[in-house]
């Protein structure tokens, strides 16, 4: 009778269920025992209802870790697609690179993902992309807490009214900025391995000043 | 499972042995099983006894020091390719030396179980491995790549210099020179006999003999503490005043293991002798002078180096050698005046330099004239160790249409250098008031504008921003853009006083660094909690109040704070005793912070308090006194009290 009040209509799958349940538990707040996964997705385009996401990048992040092989890289076929977009990622319309639909896609990154915490560069971009996928797949949104690098970093700075502060940071102006090679810029999963560094960079910054829990940095 | 970040590990290993004499294939496989482990600074990957990780390392950014526990030496320093931590599984043994990143590092662990079948299977890999373990350095190759990459690029008209030069880059594992020449006594020599010998050989330290094995050591020191002070009489016999036990060392001492053993037993001469122990004969005697030749610490060569140089990299190892030399005048005691000269002058060429490099890579000449500016710490001369980058740049005014271009072409130049001094070393200002952001790389009319906007509107803020401004130094371009900027800036000033009120109330604001009860105030929260912030709260107020003081008689050439107070305390006689105080307790706290960086490898701002001797607290704690009479001087003189 625990999901009395939960609004989980029975009609959905086994897969889903099975990864809201993992919601149940509780997320430790010592930073060094989250499992994060950074992820990062190319898309055919910027807008949220007409393009598609066609691949899917991430890495697991634990007490500052990253074991490649828990690595997760999917292609995803899609009917949408887009000449200009492609000069940016790379990913052709009929490649060589096996690819998945995007149901079973989706289904494959849920198993991956878990309840563990996103983080992404510009974050709500990609979980909204992943989310309209989900919608049309007729499943519900994500459940998973998320952090944005762009706006992490922004706590590093030091605040003054006067001091000249950028509306939004890119990845490339922070990969610069934290000296971090660009090699694999524009494929998903390169994309997150920079923003896992990233992250762990923004992290140790801002350590100097505070001690850093999982509270402080969704503040 | 092959992924674009396990092809991206694959890519970088084969770049290095003995990885470059795998197949594809087997890189891959060996690929696929790596972990990436992100490394803070000063945190250990594994210490000395600890049972073999399932995993060994491949440095992929950043550098990592082997350290033997028991002895406290730095035994070898990993850098980008170096393998470490292999030897141990090998062998099945637990690690013998603590491995520690020395600065934050991105690190490559390869699991052994994947590792040890393909290496096997492979001779080239086996020899390598041998090879490696047998010459006891982490890779056999680069013993000969190291220091001739370095010299090629440097000095060969002098060999002296040359060799010095070389040095530099391998000193953590060069053997030290020693003088082999020994000067020795017999332990009934007399005291007077003694200082004779010495006299005459014109050295500092005698040998005390006894079956021809050592058995103590006569320093200038021991004739100070225990003759001239009538504690012994000069008749006294040398194995009374001696110190013993003697501290024996093999000859194969390296200068780095040399370093440490005289830091770690405050001790300025060492005894070699044939096996290390005291049990054999005396073969040389190892000075600290000697190492601080071994080292080739000389400025001037050191200067030249920098000028040579063509690539960043190579400034950063340079600089690696000025933190030595730094280490070397602090423990001889030179005049921080002097130390603070030579150390903002290599600074200085160094950013010169990265400049130049700069300026070489960009195709476009500049479109017109420009100064690049140092400010804060590096402004004021002050700046000894790493730490954030603060700078401006000035272009000469151009027409309207074209500023937009100008603009762009400065900018960009600056983001490459601000690059380049961030791969050397210093860190981005957290504040981004660097010459890369547009709002500090404007025109001189620009500049202008805003210097008068601060001046005029003086808030926090402005105040704060305007007397970064006061301690500039031009380090490169055309000066008389930058001397236009102050000549404003003064008459900007003059025009309206009330500047000096806000930038004294400034000069104030900064906490007081002992409470109530004389106790020291620490920092309450973050990762310095219950550290003293020897900047913020003991240099800073200095600094503001020299600036105020400075400034309300209109001299603008000097900069740093000391010299300020000196020239305060010869304009105004009656305060002479509180300025000169002011100026030896700037240099005294500068060199106390300097050398808690070098001891911590870190800024020097933050000072652990148990860490510190009961003298060096009350020295500290001295110079508080002078803080609270400057403050008090600097609230009367601009009547900040209202009653």
């Amino acid at each position: 009778m625990f999901n009395f009040f939960k609004k989980t209509p029975a009609d959905l799958p086994d897969y889903w269920k099975a990864y809201e349940k993992l919601f149940l538990q509780k997320t430790p707040d010592q930073l060094d025992e989250v499992r994060f996964v950074v992820l990062d997705t190319e898309t055919t385009g910027f807008d949220y209802e007409n393009d598609r996401v066609l691949c899917i990048g991430a890495i697991e992040l634990i007490n500052k870790n990253i074991p490649i092989k828990n690595g997760f890289e999917i292609y995803i076929h899609q009917e949408v697609y887009d000449k200009e977009t492609a000069k940016i990622h790379g990913i052709l319309k009929k490649g060589v690179i096996p690819r998945l639909t995007e149901l079973e896609a989706l289904k494959q990154f849920l198993a991956y993902l878990g309840n563990s915490i996103i983080i992404a560069h510009h974050a709500i971009f990609d979980i909204t992309m992943l989310n309209k996928a989900l919608e049309r797949n007729g499943l519900p949104k994500l459940k998973n807490r998320y952090l944005d690098t762009s706006t992490l970093y922004k706590k590093t700075i030091i605040k003054s009214n006067l001091l000249y502060k950028k509306e939004s940071y890119s990845l490339d102006d922070l990969a610069d900025n934290f000296s971090i090679s660009k090699k694999d810029r524009h494929t998903a999963m390169g994309d997150s391995y920079i923003t896992a560094i990233l992250f762990l960079k923004i992290v140790q910054k801002l350590k100097a000043k505070k001690e850093i829990t999982l509270k402080y940095l969704f503040k | 499972m092959k992924n674009t970040i396990s092809h991206r590990v694959a890519d970088f290993l084969k770049n290095f042995p003995p990885f470059n004499e795998l197949t594809n294939a087997e890189l891959e496989l060996i690929s696929e099983e790596i972990t990436i482990i992100y490394k803070e600074k000063e945190s250990i990957v594994f210490s000395g006894k600890e049972p073999g990780h399932s995993h060994f390392y491949v440095i992929h950014k950043g550098a990592v020091s082997l350290t033997k526990t028991e002895s406290n030496t730095i035994v070898d320093m990993c850098d980008e390719g170096d393998i470490f931590g292999l030897r141990p599984l090998m062998a099945n043994e637990n690690y013998e030396l603590e491995a520690k990143a020395h600065e934050e590092s991105i690190l490559y662990a390869i699991p052994f179980s994947v590792f040890k079948p393909v290496a096997l299977s492979n001779n080239a890999i086996g020899d390598f491995l041998i090879e490696s373990f047998a010459s006891n350095t982490r890779n056999p190759y680069s013993k000969n790549h190291r220091g001739k990459l370095f010299v090629d690029s440097n000095i060969n008209a002098n060999p002296d210099t040359k060799n010095s030069v070389s040095d530099l880059k391998l000193s953590d594992l060069q053997p030290v020179r020693y003088s082999k020449k020994i000067v020795s006594c017999d332990t009934t020599t007399s005291a007077k006999k003694a200082a004779e010998i010495m006299s005459e050989k014109k050295v500092g330290a005698i040998l005390v003999v006894h079956d021809k094995l050592p058995v103590g050591i006569i320093t200038d020191k021991d004739l100070r503490n225990k003759i001239v002070t009538g504690e012994y009489p000069i008749t006294a016999s040398a194995a009374s005043i001696m110190t013993a036990p003697i501290i024996t060392y093999p000859t194969t001492l390296t200068i780095t293991q040399a370093q440490m053993a005289m830091m770690k037993s405050n001790i300025s001469h060492l005894c070699l002798t044939e096996d290390g122990t005291v049990n054999t004969k005396a073969v040389g005697i190892l000075s600290k002078h000697d190492v601080m030749v071994a080292l080739g610490h000389n400025p001037a060569v050191l200067i030249k180096a920098i000028k040579r140089a063509k690539k960043t990299k190579q400034i950063k190892s340079i600089r690696k050698s000025v933190m030595h030399l730094l280490k070397g005048y602090l423990d001889q005691n030179i005049p921080m005046t002097l130390i603070s000269k030579i150390i903002s002058e290599l600074n200085d060429a160094c950013i010169k330099q990265i400049i130049e490099i700069s300026l070489s890579k960009i195709e476009e000449k500049p479109p017109v004239k420009f100064a690049w500016l140092s400010l804060g710490s590096q402004g004021r001369s002050e700046q000894m160790l790493h730490t954030d980058q603060d700078s401006a740049l000035i272009f000469e005014d151009v027409s309207e249409e074209d500023l937009p271009k100008t603009t762009h072409y400065f900018l960009n130049l600056a983001k490459a250098i601000t690059k380049r001094l961030n791969t050397i070393g210093y860190d981005y200002c957290p504040a981004e008031m660097m010459a890369s952001s547009p709002q500090w790389c404007l025109s001189l009319s620009e500049w202008k504008k805003t210097t008068s906007h601060w001046i005029i509107n003086p808030g926090i803020d402005e105040v704060l921003l305007a007397a970064i401004f006061f301690d500039y130094n031009a380090v490169y371009g055309d000066n008389t853009l930058s001397h236009k900027l102050s000549d404003h800036i003064f008459y900007t000033v003059k025009k309206y006083p009330i500047f000096f009120v806000h930038l004294a109330k400034g000069a104030l604001q900064n906490p007081s660094p002992t409470g109530f009860f004389r106790q020291f105030l620490v920092e309450q929260d973050g990762a310095h909690k219950d550290s003293f912030d020897v900047k913020n709260r003991a240099l800073r107020p200095l600094t503001d109040a020299a600036r105020v003081l400075i400034l309300s008689h209109s001299i603008k050439s000097i900069n740093n704070t000391a010299e300020r107070f000196e020239k305060l305390a010869e304009l105004e006689p009656n305060n002479k005793d509180v300025y000169l105080a002011c100026s030896y307790a700037s240099k005294a706290l500068l060199k106390f912070r300097t050398k808690q960086g070098l001891r911590h490898n870190d800024s020097g701002r933050f000072i652990n308090l148990k860490t510190l001797s009961k003298e060096e607290k009350i020295k500290l704690k001295r110079t508080f006194k002078t803080v609270k009479a400057i403050q008090d001087l600097v609230t009367l003189r601009f009547q900040l009290k209202t009653i």
